[in-house]
Parts: structure tokens; C-alpha cells; sequence
């Protein structure tokens, strides 16, 4: 018996939606979804102007995340949304710029990017879903795939050390990286918070299932199944030492706020340079638009 | 006209809105409403998934955790205007680790 | 539009191509550039690097090519002129993001300054054997201009002109340089801003309500808007319909393709630049472009001196292809020339536009040095006697 209530009440997430284009891609019980909840819920909290928003995704399933939001977004290369979202926060220093990508996306095609964004310190927020998987293309090997986990291109188990992504970031010199799962959707929405009111590169990993490839192939049940595993295996350790936060097949998922301290931003350092050796010469980028100017010959 | 669920003394602060059509039956919502209001529906959408149904409907608090896990933006839950009028805050917490 | 004159230095310069490209691009109204460093073209940039602080712009030198290309992209998006500098190498890891920016109209500038290749080839050594790339070195079916300058002072005006046709028509520029023309001192003059002619941004006032990203009201050019303006418009690679959804259907498909092609192709006959030279008493047209040009020039006029009828075609567009020009050329003639620092490239564009309708004497070189005058003589001669 259906109970669906005919009301005028609005879903707190739908003014972040492209409803035209709903429903979605993603698969019965995938968390990427529950990730975008998690971020409205903390673009409300923070109160940001949505104008100023501009949201960048590189290739993936958490790369239709820039698809589904009505944000100015934009859909772009295989790794390179750090890069395209610089030249964005650099044209235009007034916009939040928020990356929303994958895993295999950012670490892997895109690593080198992460690492010289967290080593320059540009104001970005990244929101990296990480599923352990190449989920789009249908399920291969990703950096951050745990060892002995049975992917597409690693059918006999895979024998490669994984990535740990928040020790990459944080010594790459990144000044907020959490790790939360889409079971900590509270947490989540908090810490995106917290990236937004700090200035620098901020680093949230979101671990994520996707029962259709890694689930399944590893034998780990559908999304539900995932969730209440989260929910059982997480322990959080806010300020744990992200050497020790990697993640194993079946064990434990090390969660919290790990690094948040302050070092001058990309743009303040920028900025500074400029000033003591150009003095007055020089003139910042504001992100104010020129005012029109008018050809002479009328 | 919304008639507020109750069950003997247990008046719903809350009321839960199902988007039927946009659901993909991962039991998310089933699982982590804190008080156990909904079960999947014997009932289809048109893709074929089971849409969430409302038993307990006394039981809901207008929390939103459904809201919050479901991936498919299908479910929400808001708080009565008798609630909210009671509640100043706009949220009630709860349900989390 | 006229230039902001915070950016234009006038006066009467010595200076090198390279420098003068990025005079250019800071005439045209370039405020942002994203850059990896590649001989025969980092000058570029790092003069952009000290000039651009000064006229409320940025400069960021990436981690390589790959981001460098996208970075721009996303500082066209932002609001500013943009454009980045590379050589051989580099304008192989550039195309996916030509395609990038020709697929989502993207207004920019690729600056390739030619060196001999393949591969690391002759860093500091020039060539003109990226010209096929610039035109099809991305996947897919995507139109693209591309500008050849022959001077220091074309280097600068052409790069004028490059911005211009990336605003006019939202797409990527190719401004094919060479490591001769980079590295060539020579005058060159900048006038006043007033006097530079600088098309702006095609940025929609329609209303939030009304704008389609990628409408178009019959010009086959959508207006454009920038992140943080309220317009919360989507961009993306994939097929795409007026919205800017991804709509990955052969219809779809078919009308974006076809717009993007079109859209440069009904314009050719304003985007074909060319210098011309005593076309109409010609027997033998010489089509050359770059640094070519000049040497082709000596021969020509050596030609001439031996009484031979010898016509001068100087390609400053090289895509699209003039084929109007060189179908309509062909029956009258006997033959081009065309001599290339490469094996091949254009004269394969030359050959394809007359038809058979005249004979092509290719003048390859492998690069690495211009061509001897002679060499080039020699094939006028040979051409006439045909």
C-alpha cells in the first residue's frame, strides 16, 4: 500500500537539482547520490551565495555529479578538473570553486594535478567519491583499490599497494582533508562546511559503494549491505596521522577530520609577491567585470 | 486537507514524501529511519523498483535522515507546522554513530 | 570594440617573435595564461609573466601541457582572454583539450611555434610539419582556424586577429608560429589602443529565464556567459543539446557537429586570409606560408628576373583551407609550388583544392633550416616548363 502524501512540501536538495534530468544515472544503492545530499545540506548550512558556486567534475560516475546540480558546473576531461577549476579560481577569485570527482578521476589521470594543487594550496574544495573502482567504464582496477580485490582488469586479485588518499593530500600539503562514508552523511555535510569557510585546498573523500561493480565482484552484498558495513567498520579518529588511516579489503575504515590547520593560500602568497616587488604597479585580479568599453569609431 | 497521523497518544511530528518515480529501491531510507516508519511497498514504480511505503506514520519525527541517505532524491521528510511551531529548530538531530 | 590601452604598448619595438605574440595577445585583451615551458616558445609566456601583473591579469606556469591547455579554459570560463603557448610536444598533449574547447566553444588561443619533430626532434631548430595537426590532431569531427604569421610584426597584429576570430566564432585558434619567426628580431610597431580593433566577448543579456548555453538564433553561434554571474549553466564534453545537457543521440550528434563545422565553414571566405601577388598574369603560383614565405620570395623574385610569370600565394590563414582561392586559381595556371618546412602537409590541401585542374610541385624540407632559395627556384622553373 503506497502512502505517498500530496503536500507542498519541497525536498530540502531540490533547489540543487536539475529536476529535468531526474532521475539519474547512477545505479540502485551507488552513494554518489547520498554524497549530493550531503552537500546541499552543508550549502545551506553555509549560507554561500549559489551564484558564486561554480562546481568542476572530470570523467566518472562521480564526474555526472556536475550533470544533476544546478549550479554553474562544468563536465570536463579525464583528471583534469583541478587544473580547469585553477584557471576558473584564478580568472575569478570571487567564485567558490568545489571539484566533485572520482577516485580514478583525481588519483590516478589526475594525480598529478591533485598533488601540485594541494602543493600550491589553491583555494579549491574537492570532494573526491572514492567507490575503489573504476565504476563508469565497468569496474577495472583503481590506485585506490584495495589489495586482493577482484576487479575487471585484475581478475586473478589485485597485488597492488593502494593509494591512502588523505596521506597523499596532507603531504602533498593540503590544510583540510577528512575522510567520511556516505553512511556519515551528517559528518559529511559538516566537514563540507568547514571546507567552505576555510581558504586553501580541502580534501573530503567520501568512500562510497558501488554494488554493481565492486560490491558484486567482490562479493559484498548490494549498497545496503555496504552501508551497514560502514556503519560497523567505521571508527572515527579525527587528527589520527594519515599514514595510518589506509584502507583494507574488509577492515576497518579509519574516518574523521584528519588535518586542518592554516597556510597561506595560493592567491594570498600570489598576492603578497606581487606587492612587495611590484609595489603599486601592481594590479590585482578581482574577479570584477571590465566595464564594457566602447569602440572609439563609434 | 493533511490529516496529522496519530496512533493513540502518538501524534506524528513529522510527515515523509516519497518521489515514487524517481526510486531505485535501495532500502537506504528503510534502514536508517530511526523510529522504523517505512518498509518497502509490494507495489511497483514504473522501472520496476519497489517504492518505500509509510506503516508507522505516528512514528515519524520530520527528521530527514531518509532525505539525507536516499541517493535517488526520491524521499524527504518534513516537520508538521505543529511540530515546527513547537521546535524553534529546524532540525532535530539523531540516528548517527 | 577598441583595445584597453593598459595592455598595449605602444610605440616602435626590436623585438622577437615571441615577444611580440605576447604584446599581442595583451593588445587583444588577454588577461589570463596558463603555460608549461617548451622551447622555441617559452619566451612567450615568461614576458606575459612579467607584463601581465601589471595590467590586472594572471599567469600561472602548470605541471605540464595537459593541464596548462585546460587550465585557460577554465579562465575563459571565469570571465578572461585566454591562451597558452607550446611547440611539437606540448601540441601533442594539448589535443584532447582542443577538442575540449572546440566541443564546448570555448573562445582561446593555441600558440604552436613550430620545431622540427617528431618527438623531442629539434627543440631549437624550425619546422612547419605540425600543420595537419593543428587542423585534425584531436579525435573526432571539430573545425578549428589557424593563423600563420611570417614577421615579428605579424605576431603581433596576427595574434590580434587570432583572439578576435576565437571571440567571433567561440573557438580555439591556432596560431602557428615557427622557430625562425619566434626567434627573429625585426621592428615592430604597436600602435595606440584607439587604433586596435578588438572583438569583445560574445556574452548573452538575455535573462536568466530565457539563455540556452548552446541556442543559437541562426548565426551558429551561442552566446556566451561566465561562472558566478547567476546563469547556472552546465558545459560538458559529452553531445549535447541547446541546455548544454549531454544528449548522446545521433540527431543531437549530428546537429552539434554539423553546427560547429558550419559555423566556420559558411564564414571561410572572411576567415581566409591571404597576401596576393600578381595572380593574374601568373603561369606558376607559389603557395607558401611562415617563415617559407620569405624565402620563397627570393626565389620568386630570382623567377622573375628570368622573365617567368610567377604569382605569389602567402597563406596567413591556413585553416580552413582557401579552396575557393585555389580551385579558382587552377584552371588558369599551370601549377603551384609549394614549398613547406615538411615532408608534405599543405601541399596535400593545395593538390586536393585544384582537382587535377593544375599540377602541385611539393618543395619539402625536413626542417631544421629554410629552405635554399634555390631549391625553390628550381621547382618554379621545372613548374613553368610543364
Amino acid at each position: 500500500m503506497l502512502n505517498v502524501l500530496e503536500d507542498n512540501t519541497v525536498n530540502p536538495v531540490e533547489p540543487f537539482l536539475r529536476s529535468d534530468r531526474m532521475p539519474h544515472i547512477w545505479c540502485p544503492g551507488c552513494g554518489i547520490g547520498t554524497t549530493v545530499n550531503s552537500f546541499a545540506r552543508a550549502l545551506i548550512e553555509s549560507k554561500i551565495d549559489l551564484d558564486s558556486i561554480a562546481l568542476v567534475s572530470g570523467i566518472g560516475c562521480t564526474g555526472r555529479v556536475a550533470g544533476y546540480v544546478k549550479l554553474d558546473s562544468f563536465h570536463t576531461t579525464h583528471g583534469r578538473a583541478i587544473p580547469f577549476a585553477t584557471g576558473l579560481k584564478l580568472a575569478n577569485p570571487k567564485l567558490n570553486v568545489v571539484v566533485y570527482s572520482g577516485d580514478g578521476d583525481l588519483s590516478a589521470i589526475g594525480g598529478n594535478h591533485l598533488i601540485h594543487a594541494a602543493r600550491r594550496n589553491i583555494d579549491l574544495k574537492v570532494i573526491c567519491v572514492n567507490n575503489l573502482i573504476y565504476a563508469m567504464t565497468g569496474g577495472q582496477t583503481a590506485p585506490t583499490t584495495p589489495g586482493h580485490a577482484t576487479t575487471s582488469t585484475n581478475p586473478y586479485g589485485t597485488f597492488e599497494p593502494a593509494f591512502n588518499l588523505p596521506h597523499l593530500v596532507d603531504a602533498a600539503g593540503a590544510v583540510y582533508v577528512a575522510r567520511w562514508t556516505t553512511f556519515h552523511v551528517r559528518q559529511l555535510a559538516r566537514s563540507i562546511s568547514e571546507a567552505f569557510a576555510k581558504k586553501g585546498f580541502s580534501f573530503i573523500e567520501v568512500i562510497s559503494p558501488c554494488p554493481t561493480l565492486y560490491q558484486r565482484r567482490n562479493k559484498m552484498g548490494d549498497g545496503l549491505d555496504t552501508m551497514k558495513y560502514y556503519k560497523e567498520k567505521s571508527k572515527v579518529k579525527n587528527g589520527a596521522p594519515t599514514g595510518e588511516v589506509g584502507l583494507t579489503l574488509n577492515g576497518e575504515i579509519a574516518v574523521g577530520k584528519f588535518v586542518d590547520r592554516e597556510r597561506p593560500d595560493y592567491q594570498t602568497l600570489m598576492r603578497a609577491q606581487y606587492v612587495e616587488s611590484l609595489g603599486e604597479r601592481y594590479i590585482e585580479v578581482t574577479g570584477e567585470a571590465e566595464p564594457e568599453m566602447e569602440c572609439a569609431c563609434g | 486537507m493533511i490529516v496529522t497521523p496519530q496512533v493513540g497518544d502518538q501524534v506524528a511530528k513529522g510527515r515523509v514524501s516519497i518521489v515514487v518515480e524517481r526510486c531505485k529501491a535501495c532500502g537506504f531510507c528503510v534502514e536508517f529511519c530511526p523510529t522504523h516508519v517505512l518498509a518497502l511497498s509490494s507495489a511497483f514504480n514504473s522501472k520496476g523498483y519497489h517504492p518505500p511505503h509509510v506503516v508507522h506514520p505516528e512514528k515519524c519525527s520530520g527528521c530527514d535522515l531518509c532525505g539525507m541517505y536516499c541517493p535517488d532524491f526520491a524521499i524527504y521528510g518534513t516537520k508538521t507546522p505543529d511540530a515546527k511551531a513547537a521546535s524553534p529548530k529546524a532540525q532535530v538531530a539523531g540516528g548517527e554513530k | 570594440m577598441r583595445a584597453d590601452p593598459r595592455g598595449v604598448l605602444t610605440g616602435t619595438h626590436f623585438i622577437d617573435g615571441d615577444h611580440a605574440c605576447c604584446e599581442g595577445a595583451l593588445a587583444a585583451g588577454a588577461r589570463f595564461a596558463a603555460g608549461y615551458p617548451i622551447t622555441p616558445s617559452t619566451e612567450v609566456v615568461e614576458r606575459f609573466a612579467s607584463r601581465v601583473p601589471t595590467v590586472g591579469g594572471s599567469f600561472i606556469q602548470m605541471e605540464d601541457e595537459l593541464a596548462a591547455s585546460i587550465a585557460l579554459q577554465g579562465g575563459v570560463w571565469g570571465g578572461a582572454k585566454a591562451f597558452t603557448v607550446t611547440s611539437g610536444p606540448g601540441f601533442s598533449l594539448m589535443m584532447e583539450h582542443i577538442g575540449y574547447a572546440a566541443m564546448t566553444e570555448t573562445p582561446c588561443v593555441f600558440v604552436d611555434v613550430q620545431r622540427g619533430g617528431p618527438s623531442t626532434g629539434l627543440p631549437t631548430l624550425p619546422a612547419q610539419a605540425d600543420m595537419m595537426q593543428a587542423r585534425w590532431g584531436s579525435h573526432g569531427d571539430y573545425e578549428i582556424i589557424a593563423l600563420c604569421p611570417n614577421s615579428p610584426q605579424e605576431c603581433f597584429d596576427l595574434t590580434i586577429k587570432a583572439f578576435n576570430l576565437a571571440e567571433e566564432f567561440r573557438v580555439p585558434v591556432m596560431f602557428m608560429m615557427d622557430e625562425v619567426v619566434g626567434h627573429m628580431t625585426e621592428k615592430v610597431v604597436i600602435p595606440p589602443a584607439e587604433q586596435i580593433e578588438v572583438v569583445p566577448r560574445k556574452h548573452t543579456r538575455k535573462s536568466i529565464e530565457d539563455y540556452l548555453p548552446y541556442g543559437t538564433n541562426g548565426d551558429m553561434v551561442p552566446e556566451m556567459a561566465h561562472a558566478g554571474e547567476g546563469y547556472k549553466f552546465h558545459v560538458t564534453g559529452l553531445t549535447h543539446d541547446e541546455r548544454g545537457y549531454p544528449n548522446m543521440t545521433p540527431q543531437t550528434q549530428d546537429k552539434l557537429v554539423r553546427r560547429l563545422q558550419n559555423k566556420i565553414r559558411a564564414a571561410a571566405d572572411r576567415i581566409c586570409m591571404f597576401e596576393e601577388e600578381e595572380l593574374d598574369t601568373a603561369e606558376v603560383v607559389v603557395v607558401s606560408y611562415g617563415i617559407t614565405s620569405r624565402v620563397a620570395q627570393r626565389a620568386i623574385d630570382l623567377a622573375r628576373e628570368h622573365g617567368l610569370g610567377v604569382g605569389k600565394l602567402r597563406l596567413i590563414t591556413a585553416w580552413p583551407f582557401p579552396d575557393k582561392k585555389i580551385s579558382g586559381l587552377a584552371p588558369r595556371v599551370k601549377a603551384f609550388v609549394v614549398p613547406e618546412l615538411n615532408l608534405g602537409q599543405m601541399v596535400r590541401e593545395v593538390e586536393r583544392a585544384a582537382a587535377g585542374k593544375a599540377r602541385t610541385f611539393a618543395v619539402p624540407h625536413a626542417g631544421g633550416g629554410v629552405h635554399n632559395p634555390d631549391e625553390i627556384l628550381n621547382a618554379i622553373v621545372e613548374a613553368s616548363r610543364c
